[in-house]
């Protein structure tokens, strides 16, 4: 699935409407994406911009209201829900920026999650999670609650959790949003070596100039469109 | 099952709260047990009344005397098979009104035959009909007193004193059992010949009939005739069937089951409603947790499989443990014997109870579970923010 280097994801012509009350929102309108295999992608923009609505939409949790959402070759736009939730399970880790860990499950429960809706027997889940928990560098936590956990270690049970499946797409919604610029920095090296070592395809939505720096390119999103440029 | 382990997780989640749900569901079906147990005690007289049987009382009123001559009169006539007196003795024993227990004079063998459900060995009953003093006892009034065969047991009747003044004396010579679950056997029956030859007055005298008619489908008509028979005497009669007589009987006590049931009925689905809300409160705060797992991959149905799960664990709990308790409490018979003497769990009350439970466990589960099931990832991962 990771080989070749043709285009992973490829958005055309999307828009999303979303309506509060009678008001119409085009949060985005003839929007076009395309991102390689292999790329490290920062999503930037305002906040309000629709960053969060357009990683949803390519993440498959959300639907266009009219365009095409293509990932590796499928049309996940015009997948039934059933075939959507085994597509998300087996295609993408999302990272999220409050971690969305179950707080009563310890980390290595929550590693294991994704790897539940698998065929693995329970020896294969514990060493594809203890894996996993090595490689974001959190083995000697395996055993704590959410709760004892700083917020970078609660954001490495996090990617943890995204890369055990091996996915190949990780969707980060500012993984670093919580976090003090040391325990940031520290996530982004991760995500970084993630995307070099393993040829992990990142999209990562981020506010903050200095996480952007880390991928390999970067867009814009304002008013719904999207551009190479920082607007203004 | 390789869930369990998030179920069983989610059910310690809160440990505080889950032990009071749990308290609270064993309450209400422990409630619903001993409420189904005394709603059954109230009406048991009546569905296990013999649907061939007559009762014969004074036209005016239950306490009022008739003649021991109308026996072999209603036996003449078309449709009976045996018309067997009872008097009433009202037996107090130690002189203590809350020993109360039903005793009654009636002539063995005939009694006996009318009845069946009363089940006594071959050998008892011959003790009882060779013996004038002996008298019957039911299993629960046996237990009651720790009485056993060959006790003699004095009891002064406020009703019918005796010629040479003091206690009468009874020998226990049989202990009899129910034929089924509902029978009364609390009560205690000696011989109608020994009454009426050691009672100071009323000789001749009994309270009423129980007659068996041959066909129950005529048994109105039969009644009807009977007391054509005595209309006009100076003992008028007044003969129902005693499914009628029974219920009659317990309509003055009605009200006061009307109350208790209504009471306990109301305890009960409250608890059940606040169990059942905190349970689905418990669910609804999980919205955005269920919306994680959702974009996982966890299907719409495994999600509601995994909560409906959870909820059906609790109320399978507390609701087992409740009905369990309940059963063991009305097993060991019942608490106030003189007021209640048919006190049991009916197997289809258990059943019932079983059904609840399943429906609090799928009603408080389902419900949020759909709502959060409804409710868009997206919008799901949103609600924290
Ligand atoms: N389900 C929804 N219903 C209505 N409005 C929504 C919904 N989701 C997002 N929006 C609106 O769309 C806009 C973009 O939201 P979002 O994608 O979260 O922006 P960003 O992530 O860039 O901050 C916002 O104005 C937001 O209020
Ligand atoms: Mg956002």
């Amino acid at each position: 699935m990771s080989t070749g280097n043709g285009v992973l994801v490829r958005v055309e012509d999307v828009h999303r409407t979303f309506w509060r009350g009678a008001e119409q929102i085009d949060v985005l309108s003839n929007l076009h994406l395309e991102v390689p295999r292999g790329e490290f992608l920062a999503l930037m923009g305002p906040s309000g911009s629709g960053k969060t609505t357009l990683l949803n939409l390519i993440g498959g949790l959300d639907r266009p209201t009219s365009g095409s959402v293509e990932v590796a070759g499928e049309r996940i736009d015009r997948m039934s829900n059933r075939r959507l939730a085994a597509w998300r399970a087996r295609h993408v880790g999302f990272i999220f920026q409050f971690y969305n860990l179950l707080p009563v499950l310890t980390a290595e429960r929550n590693v294991e999650l994704p790897l539940l809706l698998t065929h693995l027997s329970k020896s294969e889940r514990r060493r594809h999670v203890e894996t996993a928990l090595h490689v974001v560098g959190l083995t000697d936590r395996s055993g704590h609650f959410p709760r004892t956990l700083s917020g970078g270690e609660q954001q490495r049970t996090g990617i943890a959790r995204a890369i055990v499946t091996d996915p190949t797409l990780l969707l980060c919604d500012e993984p670093t949003g919580d976090l003090d610029r040391k325990s940031g920095d520290e996530i982004l090296g991760l995500l970084q070596a993630l995307n070099r070592e393993h040829g992990k395809t990142i999209i990562m939505v981020t506010h903050d100039p200095h996480a952007s720096a880390r991928a390999t390119r970067t867009v814009y999103l304002d008013k719904g469109r999207l551009s190479a440029e920082k607007p203004e | 099952m390789r869930f369990l382990g998030l179920i069983w997780s989610n059910l310690k989640r809160r440990k505080l709260r889950t032990s009071l749900t749990l308290l609270s569901i064993f309450v209400a079906f422990l409630l619903f047990g001993l409420l189904c147990a005394i709603k059954e005690a109230f009406t048991a007289g009546i569905t296990l009344a013999g649907v061939d049987r007559l009762i014969v009382r004074h036209k005016v009123s239950l306490i009022m005397d008739l003649p021991v001559t109308y026996g072999p009169r209603m036996e003449r006539i078309p449709g009976v098979v045996s018309a067997v007196p009872f008097v009433w003795f009202n037996g107090i024993y130690q002189n203590e009104p809350k020993n109360f227990f039903a005793t009654m004079a009636v002539p063995p063998a005939p009694f006996l035959d009318l009845y069946r459900e009363c089940v006594l060995p071959e050998d008892q009953k011959q003790a009882w009909l060779n013996t004038r003093t002996g008298a019957i006892i039911g299993r629960t009034l046996a237990e009651r007193f720790k009485w056993k065969i060959g006790d003699r047991i004095p009891l002064t009747s406020p009703i019918w004193p005796n010629k040479e003044g003091g206690a009468w004396e009874f020998d226990v010579v049989g202990i009899f059992d129910g034929a089924n679950k509902g029978t009364d056997t609390s009560g205690m029956y000696f011989r109608y010949d020994y009454l009426d030859e050691g009672r100071a007055y009323g000789e001749g005298l009994v309270g009423w009939y129980g007659a068996r008619v041959s066909d129950p489908e005529q048994a109105a008509a039969v009644a009807k005739a009977i007391d054509a028979e005595f209309a006009n005497s100076p003992y008028e009669t007044k003969a129902e069937p005693e499914g009628a007589f029974v219920q009659g009987f317990i309509q003055q006590i009605g009200n006061i089951k009307t109350i208790l049931l209504a009471i306990l009925s109301a305890v009960f689905f409250t608890i059940l409603l606040v169990a059942g809300n905190t349970m689905a409160q418990a669910v609804r705060e999980r919205t955005e947790e269920l919306g994680v797992l959702k974009a996982l991959g966890f299907r719409d149905g495994l999600l509601l499989a995994l909560v409906l799960v959870e909820s059906g664990v609790m109320a399978a709990v507390g609701g087992l443990a409740g009905l369990g308790v309940a059963w063991l409490i009305t097993a060991r018979g019942s608490p106030v014997p003189a007021m209640l003497p048919v006190f049991y769990l009916p197997t289809r009350s258990l059943l019932i109870g079983l059904g609840l439970v399943f429906a609090l466990g799928f009603a408080a589960g389902v419900l949020p579970a759909l709502q959060a099931m409804r409710l868009p990832v997206a919008l799901a991962l949103r609600r924290h923010v």
